[in-house]
């Protein structure tokens, strides 16, 4: 690690401590002890094996939509569509597992893995195809198109594949041979092979950025289009690449969520994993290890948060959307705790900033 | 008091307030009948099937002295963690209320056997868990059949929720109600979505009700949770008439408001709450109906000018009739 990078993991660390402190205040300003509430959500997120699986629970899919905002961010575009890319990639696990029962045990899974990537990846392309052939901003599409995944996946989930056992709007199961059972470790919680998978996916966005021309060339057209484009780069290929190897990693939550879960695809599962996502994204500044690292945080907090309910009498878990808000805003404003005495040191060269693409601003 | 005058006079007042204190402590102890409440999605304020749950579980609070904890769920994966929590601590009782929570309860009532679960819509076989069923199509078809004499268009309208086996059994039950009055009345029906979204979506049900009241419907029974009020506010601005329901909802718009089919969730939370601190729990289906007041219509001083003598006489002969057995409301649930 560069001692820039050293420095900007510090002042993120210092930005996640600042927001907790905050946090903390307005929790005393509500009247409650913050150091009781601090010790609920301690133990909440890690205080047994189940519930320290329950926040790697809902960490995992916080890591792949955090490293699908990443991706695109460092190819100097804002995905604002892992909900929907997700929410496809999902729909497909589900579809391979109730279409493809005849599979057997070790095939299934990973067909599923494949189907799931592959719908993501298609989902994604397309915003990066208007993009890069058309101009047109990718912000607006990716959150349209949240709207026509979310209408999609219901139409199949509730007509062709509609579970007729239940009164909740859901898929039949899939085949028992493509569920990946969860590690005996944390006592039934549902933390199986989607975590390994996760940070497999961290260490390969790492690897694929950093060490391979591809990953090269989307930072350059991140960094500066018309030096990319110069320099001999294929803009246009570029973006449409990492949008849909973007939106292949957010459609891995469907590994998670329906071969490691409930089974079966479910409407409404997510809560919004996809937009917590571009908040990971911002906390671990668009670095995988970073990613990692702020999933695991509001992975914690939400979990934890879910115990507030139960033992406090004036706050709830809405508190940890306050968490959340509060540390975003600190990590965010890093400038405000380190910027004065860098500025100084390193006068006149460009400000390190991680947080908005350099080249995108119009 | 006087057992604390007199250890007073004899100079051990404070080996006596000992005592006192000790034995208040061991009362509360033995009395405090924890039970938790974990409300749907719609939350405790959808003046509707959460709203009565809760009531119910209060008034437990209120008569019974239990302590009382309640939720509302995030997300769908978190019942079961909430489950577990209560559970986990001295909790003596876990009432879900609403079929989404069916597999949680499932699953936590099997890894906790010594403690006691209750869920609402839906049935969970296991001896520690008591599954609170209504016979929603009796209701339905008293309802149907009060819309149908108030009428004179021989129109009348449902607005569902959620297109979910649930609902469909009200509308069946309404349209059985109102074909009895009238066979050859029109019943239109539609439902507001087909995900639980539905539930709160008050601005679509006010369309499909304006829709309905335009296409000559001069009564609509609402069963669409918290987005019933979009049904009632149509009701107003058209000048015509809603049927309610779960909760008594004729205080929300009195004068448009017909009645509203009562589905007694707090009358269920609060025997069950009853049972399980007396030691009378029993596990296995309870079903509510019109045989045990679980089931029915509310007559209040909000719309008891809008039922005339005759409809409510009528009524009341139709629910005996059902009583008797004379008449068999068809139930969606069977015809599957």
């Amino acid at each position: 690690m560069s001692g820039k990078s050293v420095q900007g993991l510090l002042s993120a660390l210092f930005g996640v401590l600042v927001g907790l402190i905050l946090g903390l205040l307005v929790v005393w300003g509500a009247g409650e002890n913050p150091l009781t509430v601090l010790r609920i959500l301690a133990r909440g997120a890690f205080g047994s094996r189940y519930d320290l699986g329950m926040t790697l629970f809902y960490s995992t899919p916080l890591i792949f939509t955090g490293l699908s905002v990443a991706v695109v961010f460092r190819a100097g575009m804002f995905n604002i569509g892992a909900e929907g890319q997700l929410t496809v990639g999902t729909i497909a696990a589900a579809m391979a597992g109730i279409l493809l029962p005849f599979l057997p045990m070790p095939i299934a899974p990973l067909v599923a893995w494949v189907c799931a990537s592959l719908a993501g990846a298609a989902w994604g392309a397309i915003p990066g195809w208007l993009r890069a052939r058309r101009g047109s901003h990718e912000v607006i599409n990716t959150i349209m198109l949240n709207f026509v995944a979310a209408g999609l996946c219901s139409y199949f989930a509730l007509y062709p594949l509609r579970n007729l056992q239940s009164q909740n709007p859901e898929t039949r199961g899939i085949a028992s041979q493509f569920k990946l059972a969860p590690f005996p470790l944390f006592e039934g919680a549902p933390v199986g092979w989607a975590l390994p998978l996760a940070l497999l996916m961290a260490l390969f966005v790492w690897f694929l950025l950093w060490r391979t021309v591809i990953g090269f060339e989307w930072r350059a057209v991140g960094l500066n289009e018309v030096a990319a484009r110069a320099a001999g780069i294929d803009v246009a290929r570029a973006r449409v690449g990492a949008f849909a190897f973007a939106g292949a990693l957010a459609g891995m939550v469907g590994v998670a969520e329906v071969l490691g879960n409930s089974g079966r695809f479910r409407v409404g599962f997510s809560p919004e994993y996809g937009f917590m996502g571009i908040a990971v994204a911002l906390l671990g500044r668009n670095h995988p290890a970073g990613v990692v690292a702020a999933a695991l945080l509001l992975g914690a907090l939400h979990k934890g948060a879910a115990e507030l309910d139960l033992e406090t009498d004036r706050v709830t878990r809405d508190l940890s959307l306050v968490f959340q808000g509060l540390i975003i805003l600190c990590v965010s404003a890093e400038g405000w705790w380190f910027q004065n005495r860098r500025r100084k040191a390193t006068a006149g060269s460009q400000k390190s900033t991680g947080v908005v693409p350099a080249s995108n601003s119009p | 008091m006087l057992a604390v005058a007199h250890l007073f006079a004899r100079g051990t007042l404070k080996r006596g307030l000992w005592l006192l204190v000790l034995m208040t402590f061991t009362a509360q102890a033995l009395a405090e009948f924890k039970v938790a409440l974990i409300l749907d999605r719609g939350g405790k304020d959808d003046k509707s099937f959460n709203s009565s749950a809760f009531e119910g579980a209060n008034r437990a609070k209120e008569k019974l002295g239990i302590t009382l904890k309640f939720v509302e769920a995030a997300d769908d994966n978190a019942y079961e963690g909430i489950l577990r929590s209560f559970a986990r601590r001295d909790f003596d009782l876990m009432i879900g209320v609403g079929f989404a929570q069916k597999e949680a309860v499932q699953k936590v009532a099997v890894q906790f056997p010594d403690k006691h679960f209750a869920i609402v819509d839906s049935e969970v076989q296991a001896p520690n868990v008591r599954s609170l069923m209504f016979e929603e199509h009796e209701g339905a078809y008293l309802v149907g059949a009060i819309a149908a004499m108030a009428s004179k268009s021989r129109i009348i309208g449902f607005v569902g929720g959620m297109d979910i086996p649930l609902i469909r059994r009200f509308a069946m039950g309404y349209e059985a109600g109102a074909r009895k009055i009238d066979p050859g009345a029109k019943v239109i029906l539609n439902f507001v979505g087909i995900t639980g979204e539905a539930w709160n979506n008050a601005p679509k049900a006010k369309e499909l009700a304006l829709s309905q009241y335009t296409g000559g419907a001069e009564v609509v029974f609402a069963a669409a949770g918290a987005s019933n009020f979009g049904v009632f506010d149509a009701a107003e601005e058209r000048k015509k008439l809603a049927i309610g329901v779960d909760s008594n909802q004729n205080w929300t718009k009195p004068g448009f408001i017909l009645t509203s089919m009562l589905k007694r969730v707090d009358e269920a939370v609060y025997a069950t709450i009853l049972e399980a601190q007396s030691g009378k729990f029993q596990g296995g289906i309870r079903s509510f109906g019109l045989a045990n007041q679980g089931i029915g219509y509310a007559v209040d001083k909000y719309n008891e000018k809008l039922l005339t003598p005759e409809i409510r006489a009528r009524v009341e002969e139709l629910k005996s009739d059902i009583l008797a057995g004379k008449i068999v409301v068809p139930d969606f649930y069977k015809t599957r």
